[in-house]
């Protein structure tokens, strides 16, 4: 398979299996088996990109010109390779785990989950391989809408108005802020591909570099940079299989990938290094960091407790890109999959829970360990790994990026670390002492492990998890090429 | 002689005869076919004359084998041809979906009538689009707006008939200033011919009367177009005219006012007087800013549907003359892109409507609730509609809306003034297309005021159910390869900029 | 004297305002209308004045006359076309008018948005 097949496959694979999950609608079992075979088809094919992109190659695929300058093409690169790898390889996973639980809850409309779900899977796709930034907001406005059904899958009046919030706010960030941005990067530089050093060293400075830094930060939403962040614990209606792979991997993580993106490939390092208007970012993002995990602390609901600390753990993403340093891009990169493997696992524990005793409130935790041993053991893992306690993918992250801003002495980043890991084992520690060590409340019926397919993915999530610490060497060396810029 | 060098006249006169011919019609369905028929024949040939224009060339037909400047000229160029694609497009589309809802508006004795008002209606606006003559624009005018004034009052109450008044006299109003200011340029120039008017202005001393003159045809043709704050017949005409007549006059007859209003502002005058473009933009601009917020800001809390739409044209009209403001190459080609892309958008939007409304019963965003669910598919047109009006890429309403963001920030201060009252307008479009879709999947039935007539699920005739996948597959097209429109606006722009390089 | 001798385009100003004044300011139908027509027929003497040329006569060719002054013609066939519209215009004003009457029972503007309220 050439590269430039493999990338026009992985967009239309998932896009034909949308039509394929909606023609089996009447057949439940047919459906599932099509959503998992082509989760696996698409993961195979982004793995056939692997070795060329390590190898330095940059597969493209152009596909037409929108305007004068301006195409839809694709272009693979490291960064976009990981990302690919990621939510394609998880999509899996999570396959497995919907199935579990969209049965196990007997949940409604399930044609219009898994079609919605292929859907999303296909924008990601293109987000992850776009050569240009109006590709990427083509994709990344298919994600919004895609996703959208998703967070309505109730459909009852309060669900409804979460949704509108969810919708509104990622609509409304990237057509009031995004496309301005976009469309004043196109006009002073002329072009809007990414390049390796950035578009717009020489034809921007001064304040204007921070402005537009502002406009594309805010402007994508999905970053859930304060005070854009209040779509994410509204999303948490959702199913929670859609809270596990695009409100934990996909679609957060399409933010952050899109604002590390826009840092390396539109601003450069070099611009931004230099010029002291951008220098808010550290700030935003370290105080996104430690507000999100303050608020994190008062939660008592566990699905929007796990999204403030979503909140949190992207602005380390974000933190980590704006420190500049090469081991802290590095780092920017590797938290994602870090975070990503940890906080799939975690919501997969949630849904678990669910699942098994519908108990959504953390106080229905206490002693939940013995009930549901393997659920809250990977539980346990996801935590420990948000925290970036060892042997977990959470602490290798964490190590890069403390390292990058010891390489550039950023104080201001160092302290957020020290201080937001102290946060998150305050919100994290309690609950899993509570779940092993305190005895249940005897009001509440006693209940078993959750579906066998549910218990299965989450097991797999936090091995990824374990072993991600022991066995990062091929993102690092993925990753390298960042550096190397 | 062929029939290829026939086609400018062929455009005006098919549907002009075929008027005629469909009141002799007798017999359900017929005056119908006749008149789809002609419209389809008048949108061929659109095409054809397009696919000549884009190569830049310019045809020039002498009607009645009279030379320019003396005989009335028909000249088609890039900015005629995609007036003409956007009106006969319109005009046939909505036409196809038409039958059954106009069927039962009418009654079979007063179908043919109004088959043959839509004909002259379109011969009308397609003359506007073609004719190189000044007071041939003027009998074009009121051939079309006559005939729309009786498509108006159609509608299924009372209040079409007030509005078509109301409509009747503004319009009127505009045309008889148009004709004020057509005769002083006459009186100063001695030509009705465009560009002949354009060359012999240049020799004209005294330019006082050519200042009023151009002061009362951008008043009078702003009446027409509907710009900011001369707007107050749209939203009536709009909202009660029967649905698919809102359709054809939404998609083109204020965009058709607003191509006069360029051609004489810009191809006339602009190179002539001193100081014409610091005047336009200084006294439009504002304007157009203000319908931006305005029309915006009305269609956000505007509950019935037809009228939202109506409000959200003033807004999206403003667009139009905003990027015209600006008086350059980049703001010309974002408006004239924005006029056909908005027209799409607006059409689809309106024809969704009127096959909800064969259901529903009402125009008001309760009305519609829960209707998705009996009607997917029109539903899901409507959002790929709204989605393009709201400018989401991946439709002809992102293109218009980069190119006019472009344009603006291209402008300096003022320029990003403009771009946040653009930016406004979008969120503005983002709450209000959002009004009508959220109620229409997840509202209940019972929220409906339609009361004890509850509303009949049959089936969406597949004519109108195919008119509209089409119109809102067009917006799918022109977002993803939008080629034909933008080139046809980037040679439209440059001739009416052209004498300025 | 020069004002004086501009005294067909001082009717025309006078009668379009009079002629605007009405369609504004009037709320019964039927006057609007009128002033429309005066507003029109405002803008017919401009056109035929224009045309006028000084000591000009009827534009025909006659036999035996060689260098006469005529007037110009195209205005006055301008604005026969303007006439047929001007005429066109108000019989449909006057139609819709009495579709007003029949379906309101009344011609005044503000008496029909107030029943349309109700």
């Amino acid at each position: 398979m050439t590269p430039t097949l493999a990338i026009g496959l992985s967009l239309l694979l998932p896009a034909l299996g949308a039509f394929a999950i909606a023609a089996a609608d009447s057949r439940p079992n047919l459906r599932e088996t099509i959503t998992v075979l082509v989760a696996l088809a698409l993961a195979a094919t982004v793995a056939t990109l692997l070795p060329g992109v390590m190898a330095g190659e940059r597969p493209e695929l152009y596909l037409g010109e929108l305007l004068p300058g301006i195409s839809i093409a694709f272009k693979v690169e490291p960064l976009g390779m990981l990302y690919a790898c990621l939510a394609s390889g998880l999509w899996i996973v999570n396959s497995i785990y919907s199935i579990g639980y969209m049965r196990g809850n007997s949940e409604k409309h399930q044609t219009r989950f898994y079609v919605c779900f292929a859907i999303a899977l296909a924008a990601v796709m293109g987000i992850a391989f776009a050569e240009n930034l109006v590709t990427l907001f083509l994709f990344y406005e298919i994600l919004t809408l895609s996703t959208y059904p998703l967070v309505a899958h109730k459909g009852d009046s309060n669900t409804i108005a979460s949704a509108r919030v969810y919708l509104g706010i990622l609509l409304a960030t990237s057509v009031g802020l995004l496309l301005p941005a976009i469309i004043w990067t196109y006009s002073v530089a002329d072009t809007v591909s990414f390049v390796p050093g950035g578009i717009l060293t020489g034809s921007l400075t001064g304040p204007g570099v921070g402005l537009l830094l502002a406009l594309f930060v805010f402007g994508i939403g999905k970053a859930a940079v304060m005070p854009v962040h209040r779509w994410l614990p509204a999303a948490m209606v959702a199913p929670t299989p859609v809270s596990a792979l695009l409100h934990a991997v996909a679609v957060v993580k399409a933010g952050v990938f899109t604002v590390t993106k826009v840092i390396l490939y539109i601003f450069g390092t070099g611009l931004l290094a230099q010029e002291p208007s951008s220098n808010w970012l550290i700030f935003a993002s370290a105080f996104t960091i430690l507000a999100a995990s303050i608020v994190a602390l008062r939660q008592q609901n566990l699905k929007r407790m796990l999204a403030y600390s979503t909140i949190g753990q992207l602005s380390y993403v974000i933190m980590a890109a704006a420190v500049l340093t090469p081991l802290a891009k590095i780092g920017a990169s590797i938290h994602m999959v870090a975070h990503a493997f940890g906080k799939i696992t975690l919501f997969f524990a949630a849904g678990a829970i669910y699942t098994a005793s519908k108990k959504t409130e953390l106080n229905q935790l206490r002693g939940i360990g013995t009930q549901m041993p393997w659920t809250m053991a990977a539980f346990t893992i996801g935590a420990l790994s948000m925290i970036g306690v060892p042997p977990t993918g959470g602490f290798v992250s964490k190590w890069f990026i403390l390292a990058g801003a010891f390489q550039s002495d950023n104080y201001v980043a160092i302290f957020t670390i020290i201080v937001s890991t102290a946060l998150n084992a305050a919100y994290f520690l309690p609950i899993i002492f509570a779940a092993w060590f305190a005895k249940p409340d005897p009001q509440l019926k006693s209940h078993g492990e959750a579906p066998t397919a549910i218990v299965v993915a989450l097991s797999i999530t936090a091995l990824a998890t374990l072993g991600f610490f022991f066995f990062n060497q091929p993102v690092l060396d993925l990753e390298r090429a960042l550096m190397d810029q | 002689m062929s029939i290829a060098s026939q086609l400018p006249a062929l455009q005006i006169v098919v549907p002009l005869l075929v008027a005629p011919l469909t009141v002799l019609l007798r017999g359900s369905g017929l005056a119908w076919a006749a008149a789809t028929a002609a419209s389809a024949m008048a949108f061929a040939i659109a095409v054809a004359l397009t696919l000549t224009a884009l190569d830049g060339a310019t045809i020039s037909y002498d009607m009645g084998g009279w030379p320019a400047p003396y005989g009335i000229e028909l000249r088609l160029d890039a900015f005629s041809a995609l007036l003409l694609l956007l009106t006969t497009g319109a005009s046939t589309l909505s036409l196809l979906g038409a039958r059954d809802s106009i069927a039962e508006l009418m009654g079979e004795s007063r179908e043919p009538l109004f088959y043959a008002a839509w004909l002259v209606a379109l011969a009308g606006l397609c003359g506007i689009a073609i004719t190189g003559d000044a007071f041939n624009v003027f009998v074009f005018m009121e051939i079309s707006s006559l005939a729309t004034y009786v498509l108006i009052a159609a509608g299924p109450d009372r209040r079409a008939l007030t509005a078509a008044f109301k409509y009747l006299i503004m319009g009127t109003v505009g045309a008889t200033f148009y004709l004020i200011g057509v005769g002083l340029v006459y009186m100063m120039t001695g030509t009705l011919n465009f560009a002949d008017m354009e060359a012999r202005l240049a020799e004209v001393d005294e330019v006082r009367p050519i200042v009023v003159a151009a002061g009362f045809i951008t008043i009078g043709l702003a009446l027409k177009a509907a710009i900011f704050p001369l707007h107050v017949w749209l939203p009536n005409a709009y909202s009660s005219a029967p649905n698919l007549v809102t359709v054809f006059i939404a998609a083109c007859s204020t965009k058709v006012a607003l191509y006069v209003l360029l051609r004489f502002d810009f191809f006339v005058f602009h190179g002539n007087l001193v100081g014409h473009a610091f005047q336009f933009s200084s006294f439009l601009a504002p304007l157009a800013v203000l319908g931006i917020l305005v029309g915006s800001a009305v269609a956000v809390v505007e509950s019935n549907v037809k009228r939202l739409l109506a409000y959200s044209s003033v807004a999206q009209l403003g667009y139009i003359l905003l990027g015209a403001s600006f008086g350059d190459l980049a703001g010309m080609t974002a408006a004239i892109t924005l006029m056909f892309n908005h027209g799409l958008a607006k059409g689809a939007l309106f024809m969704a409507i009127a096959a909800l409304a064969m259901h529903t019963r009402g125009h008001t965003l309760a009305d519609l609730s829960g209707a998705a669910r009996q009607m997917p598919w029109t539903a899901a047109a409507l959002v790929i509609a709204g989605a393009s009006l709201i400018g989401i890429p991946g439709t002809a309403g992102f293109i218009s809306k980069w190119l006019l963001l472009q344009a603006a920030l291209q402008q300096g201060p003022l320029g990003v003034v403009a771009a946040v009252a653009v930016v406004a307008g979008s969120l503005a479009a983002l709450a209000y297309v959002w009004r009508i879709i959220e109620p229409l999947y997840f509202g209940t039935a019972e929220g409906s005021t339609a009361g004890g007539s509850t509303a009949v699920y049959t089936a969406t005739p597949p004519l109108l159910l195919l008119a509209l996948w089409l119109a809102a597959g067009a917006n799918v097209y022109f977002g993803l390869i939008p080629a034909v429109p933008v080139s046809l606006s980037e040679l439209a722009a440059a001739e009416l900029l052209g004498h300025l390089r | 004297m020069e004002l004086l001798g501009l005294f067909n385009y001082w009717v025309f100003a006078v009668l379009l305002m009079v002629g605007f004044y009405a369609v504004i300011a009037k709320t019964n139908m039927v006057k609007k209308l009128l002033g429309l027509s005066i507003f029109q027929g405002a803008v017919f003497l401009l056109y035929i004045t224009m045309d006028k040329v000084d000591g000009g006569t009827a534009p025909i060719i006659q036999p035996g006359v060689v260098d006469a002054i005529y007037s110009n013609p195209l205005p006055q066939v301008l604005i026969l076309t303007a006439i047929v519209v001007g005429i066109s215009t108000t019989a449909l004003g006057l139609a819709l008018i009495v579709r007003i009457y029949e379906a309101y029972g009344t011609i005044e503007e503000d008496e029909t948005q107030r029943l349309d309220i109700e």
